[in-house]
């Protein structure tokens, strides 16, 4: 366990390294928020009937996804994972005495963490000085604070195990790229990224809320913003838990296949 | 040699000077379409993967109207007009000015130092070193969307609109053109935080799938004096539309290629800084 | 004829510490160093002389070379190359000089070497006939017809050296710059990287200037040799000079060198 936290904190420590970018990613977020919202109020001006959520709701929803972007962004991989693979580097962390899929994992969390810690706390300060509804609302009561909590990291995991699953195949395959672009392409879609699944129509909303997507951002940020609770709520963080253990244990037999593949072949 | 001559002899060279820069593009063109060719798997799943992902975003606003029915008073088929104006003019420019959106790792790698040893304008080698086939896909996206915008749209064409939309299209990709050299000028001076251009890039992209007055007062006034979006967008679709017979609307688009001005500017200084600080 | 006259070159760069407390630090504050790459450097190179440029790393030979090749603009001084001031009309200064990057590649990796040059010769704008004349010339010199065909990537590093030394050259250069020609190359590369540059000398007479840590580069090529250190020039003289009263070899008497004048 010592290796991992070792490993967690001097990663945590390259994120910090680089100020300019958390800066830019800063105000990036910001603004893509900002146009977001504005984006939903006209839609809101033009049949608020039709509208599937409070307002201030969808503007929490939208001011913690960018905060949170970095926990949760698919697109968001460990460049040099994928190129380590590529260019044949992995058989050197093949003889480290540690498992590939548990370092690597350790890594992503670190990286995503460190991201998020920097940008997260800015976005949500000034997101709660602006005026209701366009801000950031206090969570519907402590229970959803602290199950928000929960799903956050249940998301993150199930994030994380996803992003896994996508390094491993590139063992499999020729065009890690590729690959990575065409998942990459639609999950920010199916994950509530565009826009938030209450805004699909009713019946295809039905079936992505049971994809492993929806247990990615979708759980959290909308319990936070009350649009989800009580039945709902409940099948959707046993869903989270399901999607977790299944991706990771695929992830993880998968890793095996392709590590003894290595050996195999001779890297 | 008489003054005429003179004048004949130096069109000549300017021609020439052109046309070699022409042949010369192609030449990088066609170069770098050999690469990609060499990794044809990798290519087809990158277009997949770019069509892919504007096809979502056009899902996205399908859905949108399908419970809202219209924003701001523009209906489905103009939205989607505005859209794939908008997502044409972009790959457009990400097709021609790649090499400027990728330009940090030129920089960072110090194969800007070679493009400096040679004797050619330093745009032109950037542009010519990256040539993005890929975006095709996001292309193609496009295309059957402004077929589809313009068959859906309704709208009566004539000969002023057919050439509204041809300058909406160029004054858009002439922006968009713009932005990315702006970021590759910023490269220059500092290699890390440029990710907040991608608002004016992709951020753009995205959100102007609607007409840009549906953000706002302040958001259009922006929009047309700050970084003139609306003039290739927003302006230029009233026209389009019949909502508005301004003959003015229609060249717009024109207009708003004095953003080109500043960017270049920009470039130049940047070139001047790394040739005095060689980072 | 290649001229530097009191040249002066000061660079700016950021600390960057290690450690949680400092990397946290740093978000808020950032401390700037300055480097002198160059400080007062003069010297002439006259008309298809061969010179070798030594020094330890971060000693200021990249910082020469960028300034004579029109990439990097001096504080003071003034250069003056074959009478034009490189930074100055860089476009029309380039096209008379070749440049070779050891570390880095001009050649398009994906596709044969040959349609990298064919490139080239539309950059440098180089006559059908001329560029014949010279591919030819090349080929035979380097040994290149069985090279051409492939792409860059599929090449040994001591192969594409010489198609990059080649593409350097396909435009008859007046000077040429080696900045670590044969560093990781094997040795039989090494000779033959050598055993060109000593022919293109003589034969087209054109003025070499190498860069390099590799002694045996130097006592095969040049029979001058330019020093430099800590930004500084501390010695322009023959290999004879350098090794003046002392037997041992020439790595030997360069370390030894590098001690006196603690650099």
């Amino acid at each position: 366990m010592k290796k991992y936290l070792s490993f967690f904190r001097l990663r945590f420590i390259m994120g910090l390294q680089y100020r300019a970018a958390a800066l830019a990613g800063i105000v990036t977020q910001f603004v893509w928020g900002f146009m977001e919202i504005l984006m939903f109020r006209a839609f809101y001006r033009a049949d608020a009937a039709a509208f599937p959520m409070e307002f201030s709701a969808l503007s929490s929803y939208v001011w913690l996804q960018q905060a949170f972007l970095a926990l949760f962004a698919a697109w968001m991989m460990e460049n040099e994972i994928m190129d380590s693979i590529v260019t044949g580097n992995i058989s050197y962390e093949l003889c480290r005495p540690i498992s590939i899929y548990n370092m690597w994992y350790t890594r992503s969390i670190a990286n995503r963490l460190a991201r998020a810690f920097l940008r997260c706390f800015p976005i949500l300060a000034v997101a709660v000085f602006i005026p209701k509804p366009y801000g950031i609302a206090a969570p519907a009561s402590l229970l959803h604070f602290l199950l928000f909590l929960i799903t956050l990291v249940l998301g993150l995991a199930v994030t994380v195990s996803f992003c896994m699953l996508i390094y491993v195949l590139t063992f499999f395959t020729v065009s890690a790229q590729g690959l990575r672009i065409v998942f990459m392409s639609v999950v920010d879609f199916f994950t509530g990224g565009l826009i938030p699944l209450p805004f699909f129509p009713e019946k295809i909303q039905r079936v992505m809320e049971l994809l492993p997507f929806a247990s990615m951002q979708n759980v959290a940020l909308r319990i936070y913003s009350g649009s989800m609770s009580g039945y709902e709520m409940k099948k959707a963080i046993i869903l989270q838990i399901f999607w977790l253990v299944a991706v990771t244990a695929v992830g993880k037999l998968l890793c095996r296949i392709a590590e003894k593949r290595i050996v195999v072949q001779g890297g | 040699m008489t003054a005429s001559n003179k004048l004949t002899a130096f069109n000549n060279r300017i021609n020439n000077k052109k046309k070699s820069s022409i042949k010369l593009y192609f030449h990088y063109i066609s170069i770098n379409i050999r690469c990609m060719m060499q990794y044809k798997t990798s290519f087809f799943l990158n277009v997949t993967g770019q069509f892919l992902v504007s096809f979502t975003v056009f899902l996205s606003m399908f859905f949108m109207f399908e419970r809202f029915r219209s924003v701001e008073g523009f209906t489905y088929s103009e939205v989607l007009l505005c859209f794939s104006t908008m997502l044409l003019a972009f790959s457009l420019a990400e097709m021609f000015a790649r090499g400027f959106d990728t330009f940090s790792g030129m920089v960072r790698g110090g194969d800007f130092d070679r493009i400096l040893v040679r004797p050619r304008s330093e745009i032109m080698q950037v542009l010519g070193s990256k040539f993005e086939l890929t975006r095709i896909g996001r292309m193609l996206q496009a295309i059957v969307m402004f077929v589809y915008g313009i068959m859906a749209s309704g709208i009566a064409w004539n000969f002023s609109r057919i050439i509204t939309i041809i300058f909406m299209i160029t004054g858009g990709t002439v922006i968009f053109s713009a932005l990315f050299l702006i970021y590759a000028a910023l490269c220059f001076f500092t290699l890390d935080g440029l990710e907040f251009m991608n608002v004016f890039t992709d951020g753009a992209r995205e959100f102007g799938q609607y007409p840009t007055a549906i953000y706002g007062k302040k958001m259009l006034l922006f929009t047309t004096f700050v970084i003139p979006y609306s003039l290739f967008q927003y302006y230029p679709l009233l026209f389009l539309t019949g909502r508005s017979d301004n003959i003015i609307l229609m060249f717009l688009p024109l207009v708003a290629c004095w953003f080109m001005i500043p960017a270049f500017l920009l470039w130049k200084y940047g070139v001047r800084h790394y040739k005095s600080s060689g980072s | 004829m290649i001229t530097m006259e009191n040249v002066c070159k000061t660079y700016k760069i950021a600390k960057r510490n290690a450690g949680f407390a400092q990397a946290c630090k740093s978000l808020f504050r950032r401390e700037y160093e300055t480097i002198r790459a160059l400080n007062d450097v003069s010297f002439t190179i006259g008309d298809g002389e061969m010179v070798g440029y030594i020094g330890p790393n971060g000693a200021g030979k990249s910082s020469t070379i960028k300034i004579l090749s029109g990439i990097l603009t001096p504080d003071s001084g003034t250069v003056l190359v074959d009478g034009r001031v490189p930074q100055k009309n860089r476009i029309e200064h380039v096209k008379h000089i070749g440049v070779v990057f050891g570390q880095r590649s001009q050649l398009w990796w994906d596709v044969p070497v040959i349609d990298s040059f064919e490139l080239l010769k539309d950059i440098y704008s180089i006559p059908e006939s001329d560029y014949k004349n010279n591919l030819e010339e090349l080929k035979e010199l380097l040994d290149l017809s069985e090279l051409l065909r492939s792409p860059a990537r599929q090449l040994s590093l001591g192969q594409r050296m010489r198609c990059e030394i080649a593409a350097s050259l396909l435009h008859s250069p007046r000077i040429l710059f080696l900045d670590e020609p044969t560093i990781g190359l094997d040795a039989v590369s090494k000779l033959a990287v050598r055993d060109f540059i000593l022919k293109l000398n003589k034969t087209h007479g054109t003025t070499v200037i190498l860069t390099t840590h590799d002694m045996q580069d130097i006592e095969a090529l040049t029979s001058r040799i330019i020093l430099i250190g800590k930004g500084r020039i501390l010695m322009d003289g023959t290999l004879d000079d350098i090794k003046k009263g002392s037997d041992s070899n020439i790595d030997e008497t360069i370390a030894e060198l590098y001690r006196t004048y603690e650099i």
